[in-house]
Formats: structure tokens, sequence, C-alpha cells
């Protein structure tokens, strides 16, 4: 009834080209801003942004992120979470040597600082294919965690070895340091989500995004019919560090205020997006929100069935949590490979032709 | 020779033994990787759910107590028995076996023709309910796990090498623990290759690695040679489980010994029983000498951690399949 291509005529490419091609796809799309921006932030307290909102925006990003690198152009990584520190320990570098910079651009530099890691690790996978490019990043896990512990320079050789994110304005605004509202911090967040993922959306239908799925799809294929792996690859390590990087300066400085990079930037992270992808659908931006939405919204659902209804223990709640997660992955990857953002497809093709199928 | 380089020496060979440890958690992987091409990340998180179990049959815990005791308020703990450690290994195996099963009958059947990366995937997720389901089942609490191996250092050893240096050369320091599992991966490894190579079972498994189709044409059944493959994967966690609990207690650490054993598979090529064993050995050297030369020296210690995958990124760079892996060959 409401989902309908018919009657729906394009008279220029312009509008045959838009991303929301169908009417209803785009209203959607504007009523879902709308609330973001304008119903959300007044109606939010501490409690859900802490919990939800804060986690879901900066892990969506990342998710876009890794999303480029693993989705579209087929390289799978494990090093999210070191180029997640080299976001949040670049951002605090630029917050306290250079106090008079905005955090905007304390952010955008320090996405930019990540890219360039990213792309000095993506060099290998020239070379180095699958399995052992996934186990090659690991090397910049390991590497980039232990550097941020080892070397003081980066947290300013403070005691504790941890990184604080002094206190900041945006516009008169406090966005990062003890005391931030709710609201603002939200929509901080929310204006670079929007903007990002815009990005990410254009690049990924354009020639950049054509390569790297070409490269995806077969390398050596690619090759032939002058897609260059070089430029792909790199920019595909580049462009997807560059989110990674964001999220991270983001959690830090935004998010945690707090960080002591073993604990917050682990392995763990690395398999938290790449979970959030793998369930939100490789290859998709909706994707990467749908799966942080759910690996966000997951535990604290769990925690607060478990702990707060039942009276059960955390421990216990945490590694029902760790075997649902697991299980779900495998269920996911059974029944449906390529995640939530392939369900919403099947959805929206049976609704095309509701009621009446053929 | 001066007493600096016989301490370099006793590094190379704690390294020496530290590579074998390495070598026998690398082993479980290359087994199903060349049985079924799948990456089997959940074989750290089978060690650590072998030793668990284990354990907590040995001790007599009461599986899911403290879920149990969290849904209808008991206080159960223990069955109040002892297990010997030989029925309890018996026991564990069983389990693993039964394990090996249920993967392939609710996972495996189902990611056929999958890409490998999926199946990797799958095998993440896999990792993640073990971790979970094990500490749901025995608690996560650390645990101790004695199986009969005397620990700390070879009283023998350090005796009968101490003329080697000078005044301040008390000879070599090895764990007597190391030694002991030096010489059980030794033995393993060997009787794998033996059975790989002389019983009918292992002629299959070596066809299934060859070629999946013409292994199917000949009336090989591949879901069997699965359960083997993982069953046998499963008592290779167990024994390094049993290891590595034995030294470091059965914690939740143990789970991580995949990541390290996955630099040792780069280097020796994820196809290869011997690439794994020399790829141990040249990891476990090369970062305890690493260490002891350049990182605690001069960069601060803790280098452990990182060497390894660098080492391997290194290498990978120069020869993309590892020491003694096939050779990729990629077609359009």
């Amino acid at each position: 009834m409401l989902y309908r291509e018919v009657g729906d005529f394009k008279t220029t490419y312009r509008s045959d080209g838009q991303t929301f091609p169908i009417a209803f796809d785009r209203w959607r799309y504007y009523i879902v801003l709308l609330v973001a921006f304008c119903v959300v932030p007044f109606i939010i307290n501490d409690y859900w942004t802490n919990a939800v909102l804060l986690p879901f925006l900066i892990y969506a990003i990342a998710a876009i992120g890794l999303n480029i690198l693993t989705g579209y152009c087929g390289q799978v990584s494990l090093g999210t979470g070191g180029f997640m520190a080299v976001g949040a320990y670049s951002c605090y570098k630029l917050m306290t040597g250079f106090p008079d910079l905005n955090i905007l651009f304390c952010v955008l530099l320090s996405g930019l600082i990540t890219a360039l890691v990213g792309m000095l690790f993506g060099l290998p996978s020239l070379r180095i294919k699958g399995f052992y490019l996934a186990v090659a990043t690991l090397a910049a896990q390991f590497f980039l965690v232990w550097l941020f512990n080892k070397v003081a320079w980066f947290y300013n050789y403070s005691a504790s070895g941890q990184i604080n994110a002094p206190e900041r304005t945006l516009l008169g605004y406090k966005i990062t340091g003890a005391e931030t509202s709710a609201p603002v911090t939200y929509l901080f967040c929310l204006v670079l989500v929007v903007f990002l993922a815009i990005i990410a959306r254009n690049l990924t239908r354009g020639h950049l995004g054509r390569s790297w799925m070409a490269i995806r799809d077969m390398d050596i294929a690619a090759e032939i019919i002058g897609v260059n792996p070089l430029k792909a690859k790199l920019t595909a390590f580049g462009i997807s560090s560059f989110y990674i990087g964001v999220a991270g300066a983001l959690l830090f400085a935004v998010y945690l205020g707090a960080v002591e990079v073993g604990e917050v930037f682990g392995i763990q992270k690395s398999f938290l997006v790449l979970f959030m992808v793998i369930i939100g659908g490789l290859g998709s931006i909706f994707g990467s929100f749908a799966g942080a939405a759910f690996m966000v919204l997951l535990p604290v659902l769990l925690k607060n069935v478990l702990v707060g209804s039942l009276g059960w223990p955390t421990d216990i709640a945490t590694h029902l949590e760790f075997a649902i997660v697991g299980l779900l992955i495998v269920v996911f990857l059974i029944l449906e490979p390529h995640g939530l953002a392939q369900l919403w497809r099947i959805i929206k093709e049976k609704l095309r032709l509701w009621p009446f199928p053929h | 020779m001066p007493a600096e380089f016989w301490y370099g020496v006793e590094v190379l060979l704690n390294g020496l033994m530290a590579g074998v440890m390495y070598s026998l958690v690398a082993l479980g992987f290359v087994l199903i990787f060349k049985a079924s091409g799948i990456f089997n990340y959940a074989q750290g998180v089978m060690a650590l759910f072998a030793a668990q179990t284990l354990v907590g049959i040995q001790t007599g815990l009461i599986p899911f107590s403290h879920l149990i005791n969290a849904m209808l308020g008991t206080k159960i703990h223990h069955f109040g028995w002892n297990v010997p450690t030989f029925i309890a290994i018996l026991i564990t195996i069983g389990i693993m076996v039964l394990f090996a099963i249920i993967v392939e009958k609710l996972i495996l059947k189902h990611l056929v023709n999958q890409e490998p990366i999926i199946l990797f995937m799958a095998t993440i997720g896999l990792a993640y309910f073990l971790e979970g389901f094990g500490d749901l089942m025995w608690g996560a609490e650390i645990k101790k796990l004695d199986v009969g191996i005397p620990q700390g250092g070879n009283v023998w050893v350090e005796e009968s090498t101490a003329f080697l240096g000078g005044e301040d050369f008390y000879g070599f320091y090895l764990d007597t623990l190391d030694i002991y599992a030096t010489v059980i991966a030794a033995i393993l490894v060997t009787s794998l290759i033996l059975f790989s190579q002389y019983t009918k079972t292992g002629r299959a498994l070596r066809a299934v690695a060859d070629d999946h189709q013409a292994a199917l044409s000949v009336g090989i059944s591949l879901r069997t040679i699965w359960v083997i493959v993982w069953s046998i994967a499963g008592f290779v966690a167990l024994v390094a489980g049993v290891m590595w609990g034995a030294k470091s207690g059965v914690q939740f650490s143990l789970s991580l010994i995949a990541l390290k054993a996955l630099p040792v598979l780069m280097l020796g090529g994820f196809t290869s029983i011997p690439g794994a064993i020399i790829g141990g050995l040249i990891i476990g050297v090369g970062e305890k000498l690493f260490e002891f030369l350049i990182g605690a020296p001069f960069l601060g210690g803790a280098t452990e951690n990182w060497f390894a995958y660098m080492l391997a990124l290194i290498f990978l760079i120069f020869r993309p399949q590892g020491l003694f892996g096939e050779k990729i060959i990629e077609r359009v």
C-alpha cells in the first residue's frame, strides 16, 4: 500500500540516481532525522544517553568504518581496537597540546592521523590476503596498545597511565569534561554521525566504492579490468581508519572522559565492532547502524532483565551474555549471512507486493 | 665464556620450551584447517573449556551450580567426591568428542560451501559461546590444575650444567613442567604423524585435505571425517589446556593462547604440521631473545605481546604462504 514505486516517475538523472529513489524510503529517512534532531534531545535523560544513545552513535561510526574496509573492500581487519586507540590518543594530544583548538577539529584531525596510521598498516594487504591479512592486522592491534602503554609521551607522563579529557566547549556548550549535559553531547555525536554516514553512503555509490567492491569480489579480475589495487586498498584502509579514529576520539573525549588503553581498546573491542558489522550486514551502511544498535542494546537488555528483575549476580549475567552473543553470531551466519540489512531488504521486497503478492 | 652468554643460552632454551607450547596449540589449528578449510578461532577456548572440564570433574564440581543457585536460591557447589586424574581425563576426552559431534551437527553441516571468511567468523561466535558456556558451567574463578606433574626449577639440570659458566653462573634454570610438556608434545606430534600416515582413517584424512570433492567421490564421508578431526583437535586442545593450565592456572587468559598461535601459523603456513612445530619454535625463541637483547634493555619490556605478530607480518610480506605452506595459486 505505502511502499510503491508505481507512479513515482523520474524526469532527471539527478532524481533517478538519488540515495532513496522510493518516496516512502525518502520520507522515512527525513522523519527519522527529524525525530533524532528535534524530538530526542528534549526527552532524553542522563541514563539513556550514557547507556544507549552515545555508545550507539559512536559505535555506529566505528561500524561504518569497519564496514567500508571489510564489507565493501573485503579486507578483514582485527585491528579496530588499536586504531580507535590511535584516534583517542591523538585527540588527547591535540586537546592538551593546542588548548585553543576547537574540539570539532581535534576530533576530525585525530581521524586524519588514524587514517595515516591505518594506511601504514594497510600496506601489507597488497601482498597478504584473507586470513593472513586478518592475523596481520592483529599486529597493529597489539603493537599500538603496547605503544600507548609504554611510551609515556602519549599520556603526558601522568602517573596513572590514564588519559583524561580536559574540558572543551563548542559554541559555548560544554562538550567534554565533567559537567556536560546529555542533549549537547548527544547532538554533537549525532551531527558527526549523520555527516559521516552521508559521506560514506555516497562514497560507496561512487567510483571509489565500485573499485572497492570489485576488489572484494575478486581482486585479480578487478586488476585485469583496470582497477588499481594499490589505490583501492589503501583508500579503503585510510577512509575506514578515519571513521574508526573519529569513533575512538569520541569514545574517549565525549563518552568515557578517562581511558586506560589496555582496558578500553583491547582485542575485545575489535571483535565487538566486527560483530556489529556481521550482525548488521556486510556491505551496508544501514546494517552498520542496525548492528551497532543490536550490540549496544543486547547487554543493556540482558542486564536489566537478569540483574534488575531476576536479581542474578552480575558475573553470571555477563557469562550468559557471552554465550548468547556467540550463539546469535552463529545463528545469524547460518540463517542470514548478510545480516539484519538483508532481512530489511527481504521485508521491503515483500512490502512492495503487499497486500497482493503474485 | 662469560656468564652473560650462558644466560643468553638459558633464554634460548626457555624460548624453545615456550615455542613447543605454542606449537601444541597451533597443531590443533592446522589439523582442522587441513581437513575442512576452516580456520578455527575457537581452538584456544576449546583448550580453556577442556581444562575447566577436567578440573571440574576431578574436584567433583556440580555443573551449572552457580546458575542453579542463582535461579533456585540453593547453595550447592560440590558432589563431595574426587575423581582420579586418569578417569577424569577419559571423561573429558568423551566430552570433547561429544562437542565435536554437536559442532558438526549444528554448525558445520549448515555452513558447507560458505566462504572461508564466514566460517572463520562462525568459529569466533563459537568461541564466544563456549567461553560463556564454560564459565556458566564451571564458574569463572581461577582454578588450580594438578595432574601430578611436578613444577618448579629442575634441580638436576641446574646442577649438572653449573660447571659451564664462571663463578657467578649457577646452571640453567628450566621448569620441570616445561620439560614434561616438550616430551609430551613430541610424543603427540609423532603419534599424529604416524596416525595420518599408516592408518586407514589417517589416509582418509589426508585425502579430504587434498581435495574435498575427489574424496567424496571415492566414498569418504566428509561429515565423519569432520567429526574425527574436531575430536582430535579437541584432544590436542585438552593436552594444551592441561599444560598451560598446570603452568599458570585455569583462567580466562588461557583462551588467549589461540591468539599467540596465530603468528605461529602464519610463519609456518596453515597447511603444514612440521610448519606449525618449527614456526612455534622460531616464535618462542625469537620473542624471548628479542625481549632479552633488545626489548627489556631499550624498549621498556613487555615486547612479547606484539613481537610475534610483527615478525610474522614482516615475514609474510616476503613469503605470503608461510615457510611450509602450499604455494598460493590464483586463477580468474
